[in-house]
């Protein structure tokens, strides 16, 4: 049991867990203190998420709409942890998100573009957001995290106003897609057939999960992953090395800020949600790309797990029990778990600490009973 | 037994880590007043002895006696009730603040909260007059020079009224006349009653300041020995287990054409306004190790960083084997032209710390095919055997082999992974900064005669190096820089410390044609 711990593997599992458990804890203390009749059940619901409905097929349907939130909140981790591990705190994802929102929807509603070139689109304008501050990074030595979060309200706010000319007449909203240009839905590929006929479940799941693989093979089996990440951990030997450092900087920013694009193509491009052109606050999928982030352990294929879970327990709020609750408690409990996600490294360090203890008391104790021994030789 | 009187005594300790003896059965026993070396290579066992006095580990046997009486210290806070203190080799200062607020750190004289610094500037200035130890206590630490800082660092125990100074490597930063000024503080202390612990493996700095010298191998207690009574090279085998050689053996060089052509390089400076290389111009021919000598500061990091190409040039032209490389980028220069380079500071530019020691040792060569494939994919397979062979040739020693991570690995043998990855690329050019910084006397042997092997396969060698016995021994031809300016050329037969001294203080200067 020990011996297994000690891997780091099963260490990032394990914090991992007691993370997700402690958060709910925490959030079951939050919900006994507004009211204690309901909490129970509601943190029960929040668990159960999907399962909160009887029927199996209900079930699955609704399962299918986890699964296809799943994968825009796993490219934004992604592209968070793949900057990390060049050094790099991609704060700036929320903002690649919305430019990559802004452009797929205006393609497709105003130009009339088929999936792939929006697709495409989004792409491209997360990466020249991401291109934008990896160049003051590298040239200016701009902060990162400050540059980038500058970027993510004027986004947001372009991003407003832009929309604006594809909104409906009567509400903040876009207009549908399915309705204006529906070339510019992806394609099911048969999926929503597996998946209790839920529509929104398209390419967007395999594209995601094979886009999380190539990424693990890039950072640890490639010369381009062995380069960006001796400049994240080493600048100086890099440029030592003859890499070219700046470059690689800019080149993690564009390929992390266009998996955020990526991510918001996947979303919006379902037709599962309409961008709201009076929003003023940042779509919280950047961020919560963070916690996904840290929660798999920095690792491409544990962002997959985490991503799902993180967006099971934020559309499990939605079951929250309202008659007990007011409607925004979903958010809160889900962002307290999510929160208490990013404490996966500090668990690591503290069982670590724990390890390490109980083996000091193991040989201390071995030590006496062979005194103890001797002596009574 | 006559009943010695010991200040501080540590009396059997062994320390154990997981598959490893850190400290085994290691008596140490420091007189009052008197100077007490602690020798020992890299990973002998000073550090955890160290840590073991400082509270820091709990050994698993023996017992710590102060004044004659058992003590139990549990963490650095007992060790500093008892008096212990001690000046780190990496100065644990703040940048930014000045000498005085440095030495009342965490100690601050204050009435209802409020900083009382008249009475400890009194007190620190009366320190200062008593033991020599020139301080301006409002200048800022960033601004004083390296000998300054550590007096500071001193100045910090002796403020804490601490009657056991140990000193940590001391001597790894400063210039020779820094180093005399510490010996003879070091003297004075001791004078004073103070005693001091002094950790080191220099040899000629032991017999010159310490009375009496305890040698550590490998985690074991050697000896205990007067340094009146025996010869560094007694102490050396001691330390090493076998007798080292201390000059190193060459045959007269032979160089043939010119590799390296330096015409009025110009460097600017980070520091300073001023340009930190001036009009610097030499050749390094074929076959010759050419040593490029001089107090630190005085331009040779630039000089190198320029010839390398971390840095631009603001002027001049670098040839080599006669074609122009002056616009070259680092890694033409590198795989194209055959420059190796051992950097000043491995920890800065030498490795990546956190990849592991296979990782570290394909830095320079990791897009070779070899190692990389035409899809862009690393060919792990060859990389740990190419690792394997260093690691083998060159005796790297590590925990888990290829796989260990460089920054668990110690000093000695994360400069000898450097040292195997730039020797190995067949180099026609080896630039070596200060190869040996920090390096026990058999490491330091390994190193130059991997230096000299290289002279003798025909190769070009330029040293770089702070260190007067390396300067001495080890190349063919001496450049002595001073201010950014070459000042004079020696040939290492015939010059003296003495001579060499002269030029670097600047006090010597001669028109040298390159």
């Amino acid at each position: 049991m020990k011996k297994a711990l000690k891997n780091p593997g099963v260490q990032a599992f394990v914090a991992s867990i007691i993370c997700i458990i402690l958060g709910l804890l925490i959030g079951y203390i939050v919900l006994l203190f507004i009211n204690p009749q309901g909490a129970a059940e509601s943190i029960t619901n929040v668990i159960k998420n999907f399962f909160t409905w009887s029927k199996p097929k209900t079930q699955l349907k609704q399962f299918g709409n986890t699964l296809a939130k799943t994968m825009p909140l796993l490219m934004c981790s992604l592209s968070i942890l793949f900057a990390y591990k060049v050094g790099l705190f991609n704060i700036g994802a929320a903002g690649q998100y919305v430019a990559g929102s802004c452009a797929c929807l205006y393609a497709a509603l105003a130009w009339g573009w088929s999936w792939l070139p929006c697709m495409l689109f989004a792409i491209c304008a997360g990466a020249v957001l991401g291109a934008v501050v990896g160049i003051l990074k590298a040239y200016c030595n701009v902060n990162e995290v400050i540059s980038g979060i500058m970027l993510n309200w004027i986004s947001l706010y372009s991003a407003n106003t832009i929309l604006a000319k594809v909104k409906e007449v009567a509400s903040p909203y876009t207009m549908y897609i399915t309705d204006v240009n529906p070339s510019a839905i992806l394609p099911n590929a048969g999926l929503d057939k597996l998946i209790g006929n839920n529509k929104y479940v398209t390419i967007a799941v395999p594209l995601a999960l094979v886009i999380a693989i190539v990424i693990s093979i890039i950072l640890n089996k490639t010369k381009l992953g062995y380069e960006l990440k001796a400049t994240g951990s080493n600048k100086n030997a890099a440029r030592y090395a003859g890499m070219k450092e700046n470059q690689n900087i800019i080149l993690t920013l564009v390929i992390a800020g266009g998996l955020a694009g990526l991510g918001a193509s996947m979303l919006y491009q379902t037709g599962y949600m309409r961008w709201e052109c009076t929003q003023s606050s940042v779509p919280g999928m950047g961020f919560n790309g963070i916690a996904a982030a840290f929660l798999g352990g920095l690792s491409p294929i544990g962002a997959i797990f985490s991503s799902f879970f993180i967006q099971h327990i934020t559309d499990g709020g939605q079951y929250v029990n309202t008659n007990f609750y007011s409607s925004q408690i979903s958010d809160l409990i889900s962002s307290v778990i999510i929160y208490l996600c990013g404490f996966v490294l500090f668990i690591k360090i503290t069982m670590n600490n724990m390890i390490a203890k109980s083996e000091d008391r193991r040989i201390q104790k071995q030590k006496t009973a062979e005194t103890a021994g001797k002596e009574a030789d | 037994m006559a009943q010695e009187q010991y200040a501080i005594e540590m009396l059997h300790i062994t320390k154990k880590f997981p598959g490893i003896i850190a400290n085994d059965d290691i008596t140490l026993q420091l007189k009052k007043g008197e100077i007490h070396a602690l020798l020992g290579e890299n990973g002998a066992g000073k550090s955890t002895l160290m840590s073991v006095l400082f509270g820091l580990y709990q050994p698993e046997e023996g017992t710590i006696k102060k004044d004659g009486v058992e003590v139990k210290i549990n963490n650095p806070n007992d060790a500093n009730d008892l008096g212990i203190g001690m000046v780190h080799q990496h100065f644990k200062l703040v940048e930014c603040f000045t000498v005085l607020d440095n030495i009342i750190l965490g100690v601050e004289p204050n009435k209802m909260g409020f900083l009382q610094k008249k009475e400890a500037r009194e007190k620190v200035l009366a320190l200062s007059e008593k033991y020599g130890l020139k301080v301006d206590p409002d200048a800022k630490i960033e601004d004083i020079t390296v000998g300054m800082q550590q007096r500071t660092e001193i100045l910090k125990m002796l403020y804490r009224d601490n009657e056991i100074l140990i000193f940590d490597e001391p001597t790894a930063v400063l210039t020779p006349q820094e180093i005399s000024e510490l010996m003879q503080i070091m003297k004075n202390l001791a004078g004073e009653g103070k005693s001091i612990l002094f950790i080191s493996h220099k040899l000629n700095e032991i017999m010159e300041v310490a009375d009496r010298c305890t040698v550590l191998r490998k985690g074991k207690y050697i000896g205990t020995v007067n340094t009146k009574d025996v010869t560094p090279e007694q102490l050396s085998a001691m330390m090493v287990g076998r007798n080292v050689n201390f000059h190193v053996e060459k045959t007269p060089a032979h160089p043939g054409e010119v590799i390296l052509d330096i015409e009025n390089m110009t460097v600017a400076s980070k520091v300073h306004k001023n340009n930190a290389v001036k009009n610097v111009s030499l050749k390094v021919r074929a076959g010759e190790i050419v040593c490029l000598a001089g107090i630190d500061g005085n331009g040779q990091s630039e000089f190198v960083y320029g010839l390398s190409g971390l840095e631009p040039l603001v002027s001049g032209k670098i040839t080599i084997m006669g074609k122009d490389m002056t616009k070259a980028s680092i890694r033409e220069r590198s795989a194209v032209m055959g420059i190796s380079h051992i950097p000043e500071d491995r920890h800065k530019h030498g490795l990546v710390l956190d990849y592991s020691l296979e990782d570290n040792l394909i830095l320079q060569t990791y897009f070779e095919p070899e190692f990389t494939s035409s899809a862009g994919f690393l060919r792990r397979k060859n990389i740990r055997e190419y690792a394997n062979k260093l690691i083998n040739e060159y005796d790297v020693r590590s925990g888990q082999g290829p796989i260990t991570t460089a920054r668990s690995m110690s000093g000695g043998n994360q400069q000898k992974a450097i040292i195997a990855r730039e020797i190995d690329k067949a180099p026609e050019l080896l630039i070596a900064v200060q190869p040996t910084r920090g390096l026990d006397v058999g490491a330091i042997e390994f190193i130059h005669k991997q230096l000299v092997a290289q002279r003798d396969a025909g190769k070009a060698v330029l040293l770089v190096s702070l260190e007067l016995d390396e300067v001495m021994d080890v190349p063919d031809r001496i450049l002595v820089m001073y201010e950014g300016e070459i000042v004079g050329e020696l040939d290492p037969k015939k010059t003296t410390q003495e001579e060499l001294g002269l030029y670097m203080a600047g006090a010597k200067r001669d028109e040298v044609k390159a």
